[in-house]
């Protein structure tokens, strides 16, 4: 009998996405189908923002993607810090530009309701403040794995960095709140108003779960990528090494 | 074309490295620069490719022509100026498109030429950051064949070299004399073609 | 020499393209210059309060010390990778004149990081309030005076070629010269007097220092070669 494939062995997760990935493609198209019918054609407008709240129905579950991607980051993080293993390098790395996206998405969403509902593009509410500030850590992180060429060493050290962030983004959080607080004077809006009924909720649960599987199946892609990214490093490698010792390239591929 | 330098000095940070240094080569000779280290051997070789400046003494070329002493020289000196990110062949033909003079720019079939006769054919489309040091020291070797300079200011040729590339060095070297080139060559070891030795001692305090 | 084949570029256009593609190989530096930049932006509300009128008085001057900053941090590499390297030897034994290759230096470097800057600045000032006007503004003055910074800015990273932390030494040369280039600049973004005046003031700035530079950064490479 076969054993269990082990999805922590880059090959096997290679093989696992394949089989996968139509599948969650799929769920993601259907549920987008669902979620966009019933957000921008079922639910009622609101009787104060009329259709501008039909916003809310990308940005909401963007705001939740964004941090969703930052733990899905840090538990990767975890284990690469303890296990150095490669997939969870490579988890880490694939989800980073997919948080930077929804959280930038989160904020041009956000931005494009402000501007009828406020008047202005941007107001540094404490709210959106702070996704800003996410956002600028997602692009430090960008940042910090694109200047390290070892992707092992790169891996490690980002590791180090998301945790960091992933401590301070709550202290981040409680400081806008207050410095917002202290300004009141100065800017106050208040998103929401009345609860919010179950015509709108529905597309929001659908679009949340469509969010989900969209990062799900994007993750897994990006993910099969870096792994062979780093393949074909190991390869250009190899075969450097290779045309050295005389041997030719082709013949210096490993057994994988 | 002959190069004579007579009575050269050249200080650096105060320090005199070696003065009233003199040679004359001609037309396919070679001059090999012998010392132990701090002896001053890549000093003379920059000063000779005009990097850095002369306290005393002159460098003249014969039959004397209106370009500088710069553009008749190649010098590889410890430095690769290879850029990582850069494949060998890219890095080649940047160099080659800087060091040609005049209207002689070496096409890219020039640069593949230079790249084969180096051994670097089949790592000339990796980037440079994955070279060995040997193939990185062929890799900056090659603008020797790519580019034709009268001049070649060689400093420790050979070194991180295995045996059949110090050959194809060599065998590079011995070309360009035999086309009546002139090498200036700072090494530890005793090469097989004709060189002429100039020893330098370290120099004493001022 | 064989001339078979697809002939090479001129020396500058080599270098302009190499430059180009280590600058988009590396990644980092031209995004790196522009993330600052926001940072930067994003830093100034906490300092002084998310009052928007206020941001949108100040901001002109908000993005331009953020622009200014931006420019000269990433300038430190700007001649030190190629000294390091032995590239810069090369420079000086070609037969192009040291002058042109600092400016193309300076060309394929404003291209990477100046002008993501400039292309970036109206989405950041969206952040602080900006009205219309004087988004097309700081842009329009941006794009004029960003090339000026880092031709100055040249200068500096030539004069510091051969320090190992040349860095915050570079900025304290250049900050004060880049004195002239901020007034015009934000005067001319924010639009406290007529905005043409300004502008063009600013315009001969940057020639000035286009015609300037060159000779300076190349004198002060020669000088510091060691």
């Amino acid at each position: 009998m076969r054993t269990m494939p082990n999805y922590a062995n880059p090959a096997d997760f290679l093989r696992l996405v394949r089989a996968a990935a139509p599948v969650t493609a799929t769920i993601t198209a259907i549920l987008f189908g669902i979620g966009l019918y019933l957000a921008l054609l079922d639910s009622p407008p609101d009787y104060q923002q009329g259709e501008t709240v039909r916003i809310m129905y990308l940005h909401v579950p963007s705001a939740w993607m964004a941090m969703f991607v930052y733990v899905v980051m840090s538990s990767a993080a975890l284990g690469t810090l303890v296990w150095r293993h490669p997939l969870a390098d490579a988890t880490q790395k694939a989800a980073a530009p997919l948080g930077a996206a929804f959280t930038f998405l989160c904020l041009v969403t956000g931005s494009l309701w402000g501007k009828p509902e406020w008047g202005t593009w941007w107001v540094w509410d404490a709210r959106l403040t702070s996704v800003f500030v996410l956002f600028l850590i997602y692009l430090g992180i960008i940042a910090l794995w694109q200047v390290i060429e070892d992707p092992g060493k790169a891996a490690r050290l980002v590791a180090v960095f998301t945790l960091v962030g992933a401590v301070n983004i709550p202290i981040i959080k409680f400081s806008v709140d207050w410095w917002n607080t202290l300004h009141q004077s100065a800017s106050v809006f208040r998103m929401g108003g009345p609860t919010i009924a179950m015509s709108m909720l529905w597309p929001l649960i659908f679009m949340t779960f469509a969010f989900t599987f969209l990062f799900l199946t994007l993750h897994m892609l990006a993910i099969r990528n870096e792994i062979l990214r780093r393949r074909i490093r190991r390869l250009s490698m190899l075969a450097a090494s290779a045309s050295e010792a005389g041997i030719p390239a082709i013949f210096a591929e490993p057994a994988q | 074309m002959q190069i004579e330098a007579s009575a050269l000095s050249v200080e650096r940070g105060g320090r005199v490295v070696f003065a009233d240094l003199g040679f004359r080569l001609k037309a396919g000779e070679a001059l090999r620069v012998t010392g132990p280290n701090g002896a001053g051997k890549s000093t003379l070789l920059k000063a000779v490719a005009g990097l850095l400046p002369l306290a005393a003494g002159k460098i003249e070329i014969a039959p004397s022509c209106d370009v500088r002493r710069a553009e008749l020289c190649h010098y590889v000196g410890h430095a690769d100026a290879l850029k990582p990110s850069l494949t060998a062949c890219e890095n080649l033909a940047f160099l080659a498109a800087l060091l040609a003079t005049g209207a002689a720019r070496p096409g890219a079939a020039a640069i593949e030429a230079a790249l084969q006769r180096l051994g670097l054919a089949a790592v000339a489309d990796l980037p440079a950051a994955y070279l060995s040091a040997g193939q990185k020291r062929r890799a900056a070797l090659a603008r020797l064949a790519a580019v034709f300079r009268p001049i070649w200011l060689l400093d420790e040729p050979l070194t991180a070299l295995d045996p059949p590339s110090q050959a194809v060095i060599l065998e590079i070297m011995a070309a360009h004399l035999a086309a009546g080139g002139i090498i200036i060559v700072a090494t530890h070891t005793a090469l097989p073609i004709g060189t002429a030795d100039l020893a330098l001692g370290r120099a004493s305090g001022p | 020499m064989k001339q078979s084949g697809v002939p090479l570029p001129s020396a500058l256009g080599a270098l302009l393209l190499r430059d180009l593609r280590i600058g988009r190989r590396v990644g980092g530096a031209a995004s790196m210059g522009v993330l600052f930049f926001l940072c930067l932006v994003a830093i100034t509300p906490f300092a002084i309060g998310p009052d928007l009128a206020l941001l949108a008085r100040i901001g002109p001057a908000i993005l331009w010390i953020a622009a200014l900053l931006a420019t000269l941090l990433g300038l430190d590499r700007l001649f030190q990778a190629d000294a390091e390297d032995g590239s810069l030897d090369l420079f000086l034994m070609s037969d192009t004149p040291l002058e042109l290759i600092v400016l193309v230096k300076c060309l394929a470097h404003w291209l990477l990081t100046g002008l993501p800057l400039v292309i970036a600045s109206p989405f950041f000032g969206l952040l602080l309030g900006l009205d219309a006007r004087a988004l097309e503004g700081v842009a329009a003055s941006l794009f004029v005076g960003t090339p000026a910074l880092t031709l100055i800015g040249a200068i500096g990273a030539a004069l510091t070629v051969s320090l190992r932390r040349g860095g915050l030494l570079l900025a304290i040369l250049i900050l004060p010269l880049s004195i002239p280039i901020l007034i015009f600049g934000v005067a001319a973004a924010s639009g406290a007097m007529a905005f043409l005046m300004p502008f063009l003031v600013l315009c001969g700035l940057t020639l000035a220092a286009l015609a300037l530079t060159p000779f300076a950064a190349a004198l002060a490479l020669r000088n510091g070669l060691e």
